[in-house]
C-alpha cells in the first residue's frame, strides 16, 4: 500500500507520465523533481504487455517508497477488457487517484465510482480514498464537464486529453492551440464551480521547450492548477509557468497577514490598502503562499516574512 | 495445496537497463538460473527469492531463467510473478 506523505491539497503543477512496465523511470521518478507521476497503463502499453504492466505498477505501489510524489495511475478505459482487473489489482494498493480515461458522461463516473468504491469496501479501506481524476478527450465529455466533476465526491480533478480531443473535433493541434480555447476554459470553469484541480494536456514535443514554456503559461494564466508532461525535461518548464511574481507573493503575503489581524481584533471584514478583501481572495492569497513555497524565493529578496 | 508444475513456455520483462527477462519452462523440478553483472553478490538472494515466489503459486517443478540488467527487487518479483503466471494462465480460473 502506498505511503501517504500528506500529499492532500498539495499544489500539483506537474504529472509526470511514465510507461507502466518501464522499472528504471518508475524507481527513478522521485528524483525527476515532478509534483506528481502517473503510471500509465494505458496507451503506453502494448496489448500483449498489459498484464506485465499491471503487474509491475501494483509490485511498485507494494513496497516502493515514492516519498512526497502524489502517484496516479491511468487506468484503460471502463470499455475495454483490462479495466476491471486494472481497478481489481491497483485500487488495493491506494495510490492517490486513478486517473479514468474518455469520460463522456455522469455513467461513466458512477459506474467507476461504484466499482472502486466495491474493491474499497472489499479491501477494508474507507470509501472514497482513492480519487478520481476524470479524462475528458471527445466533445460530448467536455460539453458534460461540470456534472462529470460533480458526480461523485471521489472526483478530484478534470483532465482534458488534447490528443484524442482534437481528433474527436476533426482539426489539427495547432502551436498557438486556438482549437483548444473553448474545451480548456470550459474544464477550468467547471473543475473551480466544483471545486476540483484542472489539469492540462501533454505538449507532445519534447525539443521545442519554448512552446511548452508558451503553452504552460497559457494555460496557467487561463486557471488550471497543473499540466501533464511526457517527458522529465519538461518539469521545470511548466513549474516556471506557475510561479508566482515577487509582486503577487507580497500582496499574497499583506492579504494573510491583514486578515489575521482583523481576525484577531474581532472584526469581520478585512480591507488591505483600503480595498475590501473578501474570504475567495484570502483563500487564493493562501494557495499562492502554498504554491510560493515549492520555489526558492530567498535569492531575489521575495522571501516569506 | 496442488502441486503445480510449469508446462509451458513463458518470459516477462526486457533486456533494458534496471530490468530483467524471465524465462519459465518446464522441468523436472525447480531449477533455477541466473545471470547478470553482479552475479556473485545477488544469486543467492535472487534464488532464494524466486522458490518462495514460486511456492506462493504452489509451483513445485519448472526453471526460471532470469537474466538480470540491475533490476531492483522489486521489479524482479514483478517480472517473475508475471512470467509465471503467463506460464500457468491456462490454467488459472
Amino acid at each position: 500500500m502506498k505511503k501517504h506523505a500528506g500529499t492532500e491539497n498539495r499544489p500539483c503543477r506537474s504529472m509526470l507520465y511514465i510507461p507502466g512496465d518501464s522499472p528504471g523511470m518508475i524507481q527513478h521518478s522521485p528524483a525527476f523533481g515532478a509534483d506528481s507521476i502517473l503510471l500509465d497503463l494505458e496507451d503506453a502499453i502494448a496489448p500483449s504487455e498489459k498484464d506485465a504492466a499491471r503487474k509491475m505498477v501494483s509490485t511498485f505501489l507494494d513496497s516502493f517508497d515514492f516519498g512526497s510524489l502524489i502517484v496516479t495511475v491511468r487506468v484503460n478505459p471502463a470499455d475495454s477488457e483490462y479495466f476491471e482487473n486494472d481497478l481489481k489489482e491497483i485500487v488495493p494498493r491506494t495510490p492517490d487517484a486513478v486517473r479514468l480515461p474518455k469520460c463522456n458522461e455522469i455513467s461513466d463516473v458512477r459506474a467507476a465510482d461504484c466499482l472502486i468504491a466495491e474493491i474499497e469496501n472489499d479491501n477494508g479501506i474507507p470509501v472514497g480514498t482513492v480519487k478520481l481524476h476524470a479524462m475528458l478527450e471527445t466533445a460530448l465529455g467536455i460539453e458534460n464537464a461540470f456534472s462529470i466533476a460533480k458526480a461523485s465526491p471521489r472526483v478530484a480533478a478534470l483532465t482534458i486529453g488534447g490528443q484524442d480531443l482534437t481528433a474527436d473535433m476533426g482539426v489539427q493541434k495547432t502551436l498557438e492551440g486556438w482549437e483548444l480555447f473553448y474545451a480548456r476554459s470550459r474544464v477550468v470553469m467547471a473543475a473551480r464551480a466544483s471545486g476540483v484541480s484542472a489539469f492540462d494536456t501533454v505538449w507532445t514535443d519534447i525539443n521545442d521547450i519554448e512552446g511548452l514554456a508558451k503553452e504552460s503559461k497559457q494555460i496557467a494564466e487561463l486557471g488550471f492548477t497543473g499540466k501533464a508532461a511526457i517527458h522529465p525535461g519538461q518539469i521545470e518548464t511548466i513549474h516556471e509557468a506557475f510561479r508566482p511574481s515577487p509582486k503577487e507573493l507580497a500582496r499574497a503575503q499583506r492579504v494573510v497577514r491583514e486578515a489575521e489581524i482583523a481576525l484577531h481584533s474581532g472584526k469581520g471584514v478585512v480591507s488591505v490598502a483600503g480595498r475590501m478583501v473578501d474570504a475567495p481572495v484570502i483563500a487564493r492569497a493562501e494557495h499562492l503562499i502554498a504554491l510560493s513555497r515549492l520555489y526558492d524565493y530567498e535569492e531575489d529578496g521575495g522571501g516569506l516574512a | 495445496m496442488p502441486e503445480i508444475s510449469i508446462s509451458k513456455t513463458a518470459s516477462a520483462g526486457s533486456v533494458e537497463s534496471s530490468d530483467c527477462l524471465v524465462t519459465v519452462t518446464p522441468a523436472d523440478s525447480i531449477e533455477i538460473d541466473y545471470s547478470g553483472a553482479n552475479k556473485k553478490i545477488f544469486e543467492k538472494r535472487t534464488e532464494a527469492m524466486t522458490r518462495a515466489i514460486l511456492a506462493e503459486y504452489s509451483v513445485t517443478a519448472g526453471r526460471v531463467h532470469i537474466q538480470d540488467q540491475g533490476a531492483i527487487e522489486i521489479t524482479l518479483r514483478a517480472r517473475i510473478e508475471t512470467a509465471v503466471e503467463r506460464a500457468l494462465e491456462a490454467r488459472l480460473p
